[in-house]
């Protein structure tokens, strides 16, 4: 149950203060060449985008960026992203991040490593999070935490269920103990969208490591992997060096925690828009869905 | 003092443990084992006793007192087992509506194989979002050392109390240092730059008291007793929808950005 009185007003109002964005396309030259880092399959950068990302000869999921996986996913022009402006300062004087920042910010062309928002999958209104790796490897600081949280607040409020795609490298050390408070905060989010009946799926996406596995990603009522995905708490070369041996093969990859019992599926790129679209319809609640798109 | 100086007195051998703690405030503590799942991890005590003439929930992240003690709990580094213990126990004190009361001492939650296989990642998330609105008061001190993900799943609480010579920080100061510079012997720069003493953290509005270390060990528990009391009294007279709130906020007013476009 929702307690009256815990939330200020949304931060977000549904017109204005929003802005919708332009289907995006990356600033690069048409024809690069780009390897697959599983089997080293060269293939130009127009073709990989057609097939999704996925390489067009072992199936290898490569990392995707935020924009691009809003473009699969989303019923076209129907994404409207939330707080576009929302940027991190370096309240701990933390020695090179703001360098850090803007050589993220160069290298993503996001302001930061989450993009929120509402969108509709097959006709059915959504909140939506997208991590994205190209930012600090969707590393997690009080912009990415802020985020989300306001979005399971604002998906509290307007009874919409939320899709959350994860890719991290876990808290973000340059915020220090602030970064750490952010699994708890959003954490509280979620557990009070959860109390109100709503759904949260999570998409874990290669890799989702750290604070941001130990919190948010793993708090889905249904969770979901991309094939191959490096799912875990601590990284495996942190382990190596702890435990002083090499891990076997295929150690926290998705298909290693579908066996373990901690996804409920591992679903391929391509198939990924209609299998949301089923678990939202599966999951319609009738005339209480107050947000138009 | 430097913050390294801190770090390394938050590490001392020697230093009380939870077991200390549980002994020196509570009476009529009884141990309760396991997480009716896979095992019991020894990294955590967890049970049930009496602070004056309440009962409570005790729950402690463990180091051990000797060599061997300490090897057999793994160092205070807790399994996911050790994290659906408490969770257990948080469980059973909202059931009979006992204070919960967490003391944190660990270098981080265990690193293995087994850990992983378990869903480490998992057990920490559920106790986050759990503790998050566990329907009594739930109050945390940070006795040494506060690691990261594995001590935050004891301390989402109403209150965070730390020793005046305890850490808490997101990583080690020696795990920063390498990933920064390369270099985990500069590990006294990133405990600096971390801002992880308890004076910093006061200053950050990350925790609510300091319990200073000037005082005796005894007189440290029996601050310690007082506070429980008068906090436990406190918390309970305002109504638990205002716990609740006061707590989701509490977390909610973390992180600092910036919204203004440049
Ligand atoms: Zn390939």
């Amino acid at each position: 149950m929702l307690r009256k009185g815990i939330f200020r007003r949304p931060h977000i109002a549904l017109e204005g203060n929003t802005k919708q964005t332009k289907a995006i396309t990356p600033d690069v030259p048409e024809e690069l060449c780009i390897a697959c880092p599983s089997c080293g399959k060269m293939m130009f950068s127009t073709e990989l985008d057609e097939n999704l990302g996925v390489c067009i000869s072992c199936s290898h999921h490569l990392k995707l960026n935020a924009r691009k996986r809003i473009i699969l996913i989303a019923d076209e022009g129907s994404f409207i992203e939330h707080d576009t402006d929302m940027t991190s300062v370096n309240h701990l004087d933390f020695p090179g991040y703001d360098k850090k920042l803007k050589s993220a910010k160069a290298d993503s062309g996001e302001k930061e490593a989450v993009i929120t928002g509402i969108c509709s999958i097959g006709g059915i209104n959504t909140a939506i999070f997208i991590m994205d790796p190209y930012f600090m490897m969707g590393s997690m600081g009080s912009v990415v935490g802020e985020k989300i949280t306001r979005l399971f607040e604002f998906a509290t409020i307007n009874n919409l269920h939320v899709i959350g795609y994860c890719v991290s490298g876990g808290a973000r050390m340059q915020e220090g103990i602030i970064s750490l408070m952010q699994m708890a905060k959003v954490s509280g989010a979620v557990k009070l969208h959860s109390d109100k009946g709503l759904l949260y799926v999570t998409v874990l996406t290669d890799p989702t490591t750290g604070g941001v596995t130990a919190s948010f990603a793993m708090q889905g009522d249904i969770i979901i992997a991309e094939p191959g995905a490096l799912v875990g708490f601590a990284g495996p070369r942190v382990i190596e060096q702890t435990i002083r041996r090499k891990l076997p093969e295929g150690f926290q990859r998705a298909e290693f925690l579908l066996k373990a019992g901690f996804v409920d599926d591992i679903v391929e790129r391509r198939r990924q828009k209609e299998y949301l679209r089923l678990l939202l319809s599966l999951h319609e609640r009738n005339g209480e869905n107050d947000v138009s798109l | 003092m430097s913050a390294y100086d801190v770090v390394l007195k938050a590490r001392a051998n020697g230093r009380a443990t939870a077991q200390d703690y549980i002994n020196g405030i509570f009476t009529d503590f009884v141990e309760l084992h396991g997480d009716r799942r896979f095992a019991d991890d020894s990294a955590v005590i967890a049970g049930i006793a009496r602070l004056g003439d309440k009962s409570v929930t005790v729950i402690g992240l463990e180091k051990g007192s000797d060599v061997k003690d300490r090897a057999a709990r793994n160092f205070g580094s807790a399994q996911p087992e050790g994290y659906r213990k408490a969770l257990r126990q948080m469980k059973q004190a909202e059931k009979f509506g006992r204070p919960v009361i967490c003391f944190v001492d660990t270098s981080g939650a265990y690193c293995g194989i087994g850990a992983e296989e378990r869903g480490q990642g998992q057990a920490i998330a559920e106790n986050l979002w759990t503790m998050m609105t566990l329907g009594v008061p739930v109050i945390s001190v940070i006795i040494g050392e506060g690691g990261s993900g594995g001590a935050l799943a004891l301390a989402v609480a109403d209150e965070v109390w730390m020793l005046e010579n305890s850490i808490y920080s997101v990583i080690s100061p020696e795990g920063c240092a390498s990933i920064l510079w390369k270099d985990s012997t500069k590990a006294p720069d990133a405990a600096e730059c971390l801002k992880l003493t308890s004076r910093e953290l006061y200053r950050l509005g990350v925790v609510e008291k300091v319990i200073t270390e000037k005082l005796g060990q005894q007189q440290i528990y029996d601050t310690l007793s007082r506070l429980f009391s008068e906090t436990i009294t406190r918390i309970d007279s305002e109504g638990k929808e205002k716990m609740l709130e006061a707590r989701y906020e509490r977390f909610r007013k973390f992180g600092s950005y910036t919204e203004t476009v440049v």
